[in-house]
């Protein structure tokens, strides 16, 4: 255990999209700093646990706690939990009809009425981070897919989150504009940001993640450290689905 | 990351694009375009020669009639019965009635300064001088005054709206439209996609049966009916009627063309807002309208210039509007024999002004295209 602080816990979650179940009793604790890597085959529910996380989807039983404030129908608490968890989609999903200075600036000054100037400082020393401060007055149709991705980082660090959440943030982009987004994933990692991942990624689940969690069919099938994962699996789905993946 | 790559080092050849070449050359030139143009290849050829014919036929006499043998001067003498040009003396002398109805001739400056202050207005937006803030704010702030101009009131001597009429009418019934039925509009097809029932139900229930039955027929209930059903001692005038039923008319179809907008936003974008912690009335107006109404520039400038052809529709309540001004004019017994001049003149205005809209439009498209 890194550290005694919890940050995400989900216990008993489930969920169906109409009467297909799609996350069955999901047990899953986070702690502070720690680095989650999700994987598992299409269809498995990674991307709606991980929404989960932040409410983009509902569950219908069980209950999620995120830094000690429970999901609940809660409007304002989801909004506030919103506001503190990051996320990166695989779609990048930037705003189209602005600039990349105030898709980053748009969240501070809107949802946390953070004054202009402030938000623009902010914002200009994460595009520095993630290495794009000359895009700035860019809009996000003039951006390759890879630096889309990066403002996306930026953009959800703005926010200064607690957690970052990606969903499979490498899997719409060109094999040589991965690197540049995976090499950004590394540094945040490294700086201690809580962050869970959904990714086939497996070097980069090698390097930066504590644990990494294989689910298949809506369940979580196992649970390890990476090195025990990748060496030792301990299912034969989790075998197989490794053996596709690396070869 | 790790050790160099293994060709790192060796003797590479090194890759120069080649220079880029000019593109080959398009024929050029007069010959040249009317070759492309006109007659490139024999079925073209004979369009080009039937079509020079038509014009050859249609526009002398059309040239004739409206400007070579036209009577510019006179009085409603000048232009005999059977004369062969266009009688534009008739226009001159019929031009107030036509531009401001039957408004009385000693207040006559102020639907001329109100005109002037609209025309400004419009100079403003084609010109692109504001931001589109400010702009918006003086679209809905300019009417106001206008309409005080129009019909008196705190000062000025009030003018009945029973004498409001020609160009001015079509113009006030328009803008009022266009700056009520707009917002209203997207606020329909806002609840159109709500997830609660009941808005989505009310939203349903205002937008199809107003979809479903013809303007004339709205005006008409507007007119006639709706005094029938509001209280004893609730008076709303004839024109505010209309005006309502114009308005609630163009919202149903705004609605529509709003709700095709709201379609082509990815739900992608609501995911990307929700999770920066942002409300809904927040994402939906900074991040998903800006986008959809971008999306429907065309579609909501074609609403704006059907309903400003629309609002001709009025004459069947009693409400006379440029159109209905040419129609009275027309049967003025000093004057007859003169409907085509008021016809053409007409068209001409709606025209200009139509026209204008459109590539005001056109033009909106092209900077959103740059972007």
């Amino acid at each position: 255990m890194v550290s005694k602080d919890i940050m995400i816990q989900m216990i008993d979650v489930n969920k169906w999209y109409g009467n297909f179940h799609v996350l069955k009793d999901i047990n899953l604790t986070v702690h502070k700093g720690e680095r989650i890597v999700i994987c598992g085959p299409s269809g498995s529910g990674k991307s709606t646990l991980i929404r989960c996380i932040n409410r983009l989807e509902e569950h219908q039983e069980g209950r999620i706690i995120i830094d000690g404030t429970e999901l609940t129908k809660n409007l304002k608490n989801i909004e506030k939990i919103r506001s503190e968890v990051g996320m990166v989609f695989q779609s990048f999903n930037l705003f189209p009809h602005l600039t990349i200075l105030q898709n980053l600036t748009f969240a501070p000054i809107w949802a946390r009425r953070m004054p202009r100037a402030e938000a623009e400082k902010i914002a200009i020393k994460h595009l520095e981070r993630v290495r794009i401060p000359e895009q700035a007055d860019k809009f996000p149709g003039q951006l390759s897919g890879g630096q889309q991705q990066r403002v996306a980082i930026a953009r959800a660090l703005c926010m200064n989150p607690k957690i970052m959440l990606f969903d499979e943030p490498t899997s719409a982009l060109d094999p040589e504009m991965i690197k540049e987004v995976l090499d950004v994933m590394v540094e945040l990692a490294n700086e201690g940001i809580t962050m869970v991942c959904v990714s086939h990624e497996m070097g980069f689940a090698k390097t930066v993640a504590n644990r990494v969690v294989f689910m298949d069919g809506g369940e979580i099938v196992e649970e390890n450290e990476p090195n025990e994962f990748f060496n030792n699996p301990r299912w034969d789905r989790t075998q197989l689905f490794l053996s596709q993946i690396l070869s | 990351m790790s050790s160099p790559p293994p060709w790192s080092g060796s003797n590479l050849l090194v890759f120069e694009p080649r220079p880029s070449r000019p593109a080959p050359r398009q024929t050029v030139g007069m010959i040249g375009w009317l070759q492309t143009n006109l007659f490139n290849g024999w079925f073209n050829s004979i369009f080009t020669v039937i079509a020079l014919g038509f014009l050859w036929q249609t526009v002398p006499p059309i040239l004739s009639w409206a400007i070579l043998d036209a009577v510019w001067t006179g009085g409603s003498d000048a232009c005999p019965p059977g004369y062969e040009g266009a009688c534009w003396v008739f226009i001159f002398n019929k031009f107030r009635v036509l531009m401001v109805g039957l408004y009385p001739g000693d207040h006559l400056w102020r639907p001329i300064l109100a005109g002037g202050v609209f025309i400004a207005l419009a100079l403003v937006t084609v010109l692109r001088i504001l931001n589109p803030k400010k702009l918006i704010a003086l679209w809905f702030l300019i009417p106001l005054p206008i309409y005080w101009l129009i019909a008196g009131g705190l000062g000025l001597t009030a003018v009945d709206q029973s004498l409001w009429g020609g160009l001015m009418l079509s113009l006030g019934l328009a803008t009022i439209g266009v700056l009520i039925s707009l917002p209203l509009g997207i606020l329909l097809a806002l609840g159109r996609r709500s997830n609660i029932a009941v808005i989505k139900a009310i939203c349903v229930g205002v937008i199809e049966p107003v979809r479903g039955v013809p303007l004339i027929t709205i005006l008409f209930m507007a007119s006639v009916m709706m005094p029938l059903f509001l209280p004893v001692g609730l008076n709303i005038n004839n024109l505010l009627r209309v005006q309502i039923g114009i308005i609630l008319f163009s919202a149903a179809y705004m609605a529509e063309v709003v709700r095709g907008g709201l379609q082509a936003i990815p739900l992608g974008q609501y995911d990307a807002a929700k999770s920066l912690g942002l409300n809904y009335w927040k994402t939906t107006a900074l991040i998903v309208l800006p986008q959809a109404l971008r999306h429907v520039i065309p579609s909501l400038i074609g609403r704006c210039i059907a309903l400003f052809k629309d609002t001709t529709l009025v004459i069947i309540v009693g409400l006379l509007d440029l159109l209905g001004m040419v129609k009275a004019s027309a049967q003025d017994p000093e004057w007859l024999g003169h409907d085509a001049e008021a016809y053409v003149f007409c068209a001409l205005i709606f025209w200009i002004i139509c026209f204008s809209m459109s590539r005001y439009g056109r033009s909106l498209e092209r900077q959103k295209e740059e972007e």
